[in-house]
Formats: structure tokens, C-alpha cells, sequence
């Protein structure tokens, strides 16, 4: 069989194969077939084109996770336009400014988010179309604004378009040092190419039933998404407030025979403590798949004992390459095993090497950064040619490497292991999070004069984010005002754990903030 | 019972949640969610110390932002629960 070379031409022959199978299934809100997803995603794609969208243009996606999403997703990705999915969670002003940077012509959104929305539009000066869902769930509502805008107006019936290899799929937006999120730009070769890998190594089957519990706008999605409908099998859609509830969660696994899981650590670390697994049946489960931050061992080690059955594999790669390393997990974990599992060895359709500061290749067992080339490593940012050519090494013969910012080690037997970071990025519940977008965040409180940031060790959590204040005049503002504060100007996994007020922060000899000695004092 | 459940819930949020603060500060409709007081963790806590301490068990949809967002609607939530 001849590989599809765009993204969506999976899951349009998957639907030709297995038409009554169900796609998806959203748990308490209903389920869908291959052939009615394929139909509903068509009239999206008609839909859109009457709106203006053609190939090559962005179109935002501003809902709930949902069978509606799944649909808006195929219905972009149709039109030969990119997908741009944004945490409905954030406050409407980020999310205005995501589709504002990269110029969306259209924004498939539910009614709850428009007013605030469109308010912050006007503010930036941008109007796209917004096609508008009464709400998010079972697909309904996207049916209904559907025919709704059928009745008033009819649209012609397009063909799906066939994009290059080298056109955007989707943007997914993550952290900016300086304050602004940045477009991770990734082309149908990026995802066809990463999806195909996944196909190797996980086999998957139509029997299958995958977990879709991260968000749409967390690059964990497309392996969950295009992985599960490639292969004609039923993708799970785990509802927000249940996917962080763990005993509601543990029951869903059990109850939907979840046969492929996929997520952050951390929601399988609150499962392993908190979610009674003895109670229920996981005999279809058969790989639990993880990524995005360190897995500690303690964790891991107790959800092993407890789920003694599927393979585990801890997945690695950056937004900007998706999971460029892999590590099958050696279950059980020993008792004396204190130290994170390796991330592991290069996937098929990647390079990787490890190189020094000035970008030399370095000999196996010495610490550097790992750089990543090859088919699925990402276009670059949008529109930040600057931050784009930063982000690259070039290689003698033309290559480009993406520098990941990890500092790793290969050992003797080529697997990788993570060490940290070269900068001030950190993971926070498997989201990257710029401490410089925070500080930026922090800056915008009238009251503050002086913000620093640092991330410390946390056994429980991983890491702890302390911001250090000072204030511009008499009375600090209460920690509630500064949560509430931090709640409407940042995503909620990027508002600080602790605050702390001081009369002037420390500063070293050239009058910079000294975060040696703010971590000193903690 | 109300005031009971009220100050409970208060207390405990200002201990785990909000070291330090002056517990003026928190009302009955300070909010808690929206307002960046609790991460998903934190309300994970909270929804454990409800059920332990009001003997109630919560729903999924009952550990929603609408329910959980301030003591106000917490103290409705295990009003309606316990009778």
C-alpha cells in the first residue's frame, strides 16, 4: 500500500476501510462512526470554504475537547488549511493574541468563549469568521450549526485537498521566553512521518481503543488522534474534569477498555496513589505510554506493581520534533532503583547526536545537548525568523538540527539519558513553561516592581515555582489578589506555588537579578 | 450546620492552599478556581476532603469549576448532598 503523504488521508482511507466501526467515543456525551465523522468533518470543510478559508490559510479551534473538536480538526485539515488548537482554559486574551499572530481566517468556537473573545479581537484589531457551537459534546452541536448555517446559506461541495509535504498541518502554540507564546510550525510530512513510526513500534489494531486524555493544544494529541484513526480503531475522548479526578479516571479506563494510554506522568502518578486500581479489570490494557517531564521512579514503580501487564514506554521529544527518543520501561521497577529511567534511542525516521557549545559532535558518555534532524523536526516558529534560526545548527553536508535545549548522556548501550535543561524553560505537569513568560505575567501587576522566578525540586510535584516580589509602594497585595491576578494573564499550570514579598531583590554586580542567591534563600 | 461546613472548609483551604494569608482575605465568594487558588491537584485535595470529612461521595461532573468554585457553592453542593 502506497503511504498517504497528508496527514488527513489516514483517517480518509481508514473511513473507506471501516465505515460503521466507531471512530470516536466521548463517554456520557455519545459516540461516532468513521463513515458519520468523515461526513460531518466533509460539511465542515464545505462549510469553511464558504467562509473564505483555502488551502494554505489558519483556522483556530476554541472549544472543549469533544467529538465536535475532532471533527472542527478533520474539517480544517480538509480545507488544506492548518489547525490551530488553543486551551479554552487560558484567558481569551492569550488565546486572541495565538490567533492573532498567526493571522487565522476563521476560528471554530463555542458560544461560552465569543464575547470575551471577540472583545479581545477588537483590542488587536483582527476579524476573523467564527463559524460558532452552541456548546461542545457528542458532535451534536456541531451538527446543528451545521444545518443551521445550510438553511440560511447553502455551500458547494469541495473536494478535500491534497496538500505538500512541506504544508503546515497544525501550530501548536507553547511557552516564550519573552512573555508571548511561539508557533511550533509542523508541515503533513512532520506528522505523517512521526505517525508512521508510532505504527511501527506500537502496531496498532483496530481492536484497539486509545486514550485521548491530553488537550488538543499539547502535542501528546497527535499520536493519540492520528495514531488511533489511522488504524481504523476508537479513540476515547477522557473529559477534562474526569482526566484529573483519579478514581473517576481509573473507573473510565476499566469501564471503556482502554487498550492504549497515553499521557504526562503526572496523572499516572495521582492514578498509582490515589485510584484504587485494585477494584477494577485492566486485562485490555496493553501499553501505557508516557511523556512530557521525568516519571519518578517511586511513582512509576508503584503503578508497575499495581498494573503488572502492559508494556510502558517513556516517550521524549519537544513540540518542535514530537517524540524524537524511546525507552521501553523494564517492568518490574527494582526496589533500589532511585534514579529516572534513560529516554532512550532515536526513533527510525530521526537523527540524533549530542553536541558541545560550539556545536561539535561529542564522543558517547560525555554531557552535551541533544540535536535532532530529520522528516518529523518542525518548519520553525511562526513568524520569528530570528528565533526560528537560533532554534537550528547546520551541519556539513546542509543539514538542520534542531537544538533541544536538553543536556543529555548516551550510555554504552545507546540510550540516551536526560540530565536537564540548558536554559530556563521547565516542565510543569508535562507543560513547558518559559519562567520568563511568568516573570513577564508577573510585570504586569501595578504594584510590582521588582519579579524573578525560579523552579526548585519537588519529591510530590516535581518541581515548585516560587516567585520572589518586591513592591512599588506600601501594602503588598494579598496572595489571593496575586493568584486571582496570575489566573486572568496565564495559563492556571503557569500561575506560581508560592509568593513571597521582599523590600528589593538581590542583585549581583552588574545589577541583574541574582538567581544564584534567590535560590539560596529559599 | 452551614457555618460548620463553611468554617471547615476555610480552614482547610487556608492551610493547604494559601500558607500565610490573612484569613480575612478569603470569603465565602473569593474564587477559588477561576481565581488560580487551586490547580487540579489542589482541587483533587479538596474534593478528598470533602468526601472524607462531610461523609458525601462526589460525582465527575460535581467536581466541575460551577461547583467547586467558591465555599459558597461548596457549602450548597454538600447541603443538597447530605439531604
Amino acid at each position: 500500500m502506497e503511504a498517504p503523504g497528508v496527514l488527513h488521508g489516514f483517517f480518509v482511507d481508514a473511513a473507506a476501510r471501516c465505515p460503521e466501526h466507531a471512530a470516536l467515543v466521548e463517554p456520557g456525551q455519545g459516540s461516532i462512526t468513521y463513515r458519520e465523522l468523515a461526513a460531518l468533518s466533509d460539511r465542515l470543510r464545505d462549510r469553511l470554504h464558504g467562509l473564505g478559508v483555502r488551502a494554505g490559510d489558519r483556522v483556530g479551534i476554541y472549544m472543549r475537547k469533544s467529538i465536535d473538536a475532532v471533527a472542527a480538526l478533520y474539517g480544517i485539515l480538509k480545507t488544506g488549511a492548518a489547525y490551530v488548537p488553543v486551551d479554552p482554559g487560558a484567558p481569551a486574551e492569550r488565546n486572541a493574541y495565538i490567533m492573532h499572530n498567526c493571522a487565522v481566517k476563521a476560528v471554530v468556537i463555542e458560544k461560552r468563549f465569543e464575547e470575551k473573545f471577540r472583545h479581545e479581537l477588537g483590542q488587536l484589531g483582527t476579524l476573523p469568521s467564527l463559524f460558532v457551537l452552541e456548546g461542545a459534546g457528542g458532535g451534536t452541536p456541531m451538527r446543528r450549526a451545521l444545518e443551521l448555517a445550510d438553511a440560511q446559506h447553502p455551500v458547494a461541495e469541495i473536494g478535500t485537498a491534497a496538500p505538500a509535504p512541506r504544508d503546515l498541518a497544525y501550530i501548536l502554540y507553547t511557552s516564550g521566553s519573552t512573555g508571548k507564546p511561539k508557533g511550533v510550525m509542523l508541515s503533513h510530512e512532520n506528522a505523517v512521518s512521526f505517525v508512521n513510526w508510532c505504527s511501527e513500534i506500537f502496531r496498532p489494531q483496530p481492536s484497539d481503543r486509545f486514550s485521548s486524555h491530553a488537550p488538543f493544544h499539547f502535542d501528546l494529541s497527535i499520536l493519540d488522534i492520528h495514531v488511533s484513526l489511522k488504524h481504523g480503531a476508537t479513540l476515547v475522548i477522557v473529559a477534562e474534569d474526569t482526566g484529573k479526578e483519579p478514581q473517576h479516571l481509573a473507573s473510565l479506563i476499566a469501564e471503556q477498555r482502554i487498550s492504549v494510554w497515553y499521557s504526562a506522568p503526572s496523572i499516572l502518578g495521582l492514578l498509582a496513589q490515589y485510584g484504587n486500581l485494585g477494584r477494577h479489570d485492566y486485562s485490555a490494557l496493553r501499553l501505557v505510554l508516557f511523556a512530557g517531564e521525568v516519571f519518578p521512579v517511586k511513582f512509576l514503580r508503584a503503578l508497575c506493581a499495581q498494573l503488572p501487564r502492559p508494556k510502558y514506554f517513556n516517550l521524549y521529544g519537544p513540540t518542535e520534533t514530537n517524540v524524537c527518543t524511546y525507552y521501553e520501561v523494564p517492568t518490574p521497577v527494582p526496589e533500589e532503583r532511585t534514579v529516572p529511567f534513560p529516554i532512550g534511542k532515536t526513533c527510525s525516521h530521526l537523527r540524533c547526536k549530542v553536541v558541545d557549545e560550539q556545536g561539535r559532535e561529542v564522543a558517547a558518555g560525555n554531557e552535551g545537548e541533544l540535536v535532532v534532524s530529520g522528516r518529523g523536526v518542525m518548519q520553525g516558529y511562526w513568524e520569528l525568523p530570528e528565533q526560528s534560526a537560533r532554534a537550528f545548527i547546520g551541519g556539513d553536508d546542509g543539514t538542520r538540527w534542531y537544538k533541544t535545549g536538553d543536556i543529555v548522556i548516551e550510555a554504552p548501550d545507546g540510550n540516551y539519558t536526560y540530565l536537564g535543561r540548558r536554559d530556563r524553560m521547565v516542565k510543569r505537569r508535562g507543560y513547558r513553561v518559559e519562567l520568563g513568560e511568568i516573570e513577564a505575567g508577573l510585570y504586569r501587576h501595578p504594584n510590582v516592581k521588582e519579579a524573578a522566578v525560579i523552579a526548585v525540586p519537588d519529591e510530590e510535584a516535581g518541581i515548585k515555582v516560587k516567585a520572589f516580589l518586591s513592591c512599588r509602594e506600601g501594602k503588598h497585595p494579598s496572595l489571593i489578589e496575586m493568584k486571582r491576578f496570575c489566573a486572568e494573564h496565564l495559563p492556571l499550570y503557569m500561575i506560581p506555588d508560592r509568593f513571597s514579598w521582599h523590600e528589593a531583590l538581590p542583585k549581583t554586580s552588574t545589577d541583574k537579578i541574582n538567581y544564584q542567591r534567590l535560590k539560596e534563600m529559599d | 450546620m452551614t457555618e460548620d461546613v463553611k468554617n471547615a472548609l476555610k480552614q482547610f483551604i487556608l492551610k493547604e492552599f494559601l500558607p500565610e494569608e490573612d484569613p480575612e482575605e478569603l470569603t465565602e465568594t473569593t474564587p477559588l478556581i477561576t481565581g488560580g487558588v487551586l490547580d487540579s491537584i489542589a482541587t483533587l485535595k479538596l474534593v478528598m476532603f470533602i468526601e472524607e470529612r462531610f461523609g458525601v461521595t462526589l460525582q465527575a461532573h460535581e467536581t466541575d469549576v460551577e461547583y467547586l468554585d467558591t465555599i459558597a457553592a461548596i457549602v450548597n453542593l454538600v447541603r443538597s448532598k447530605k439531604s
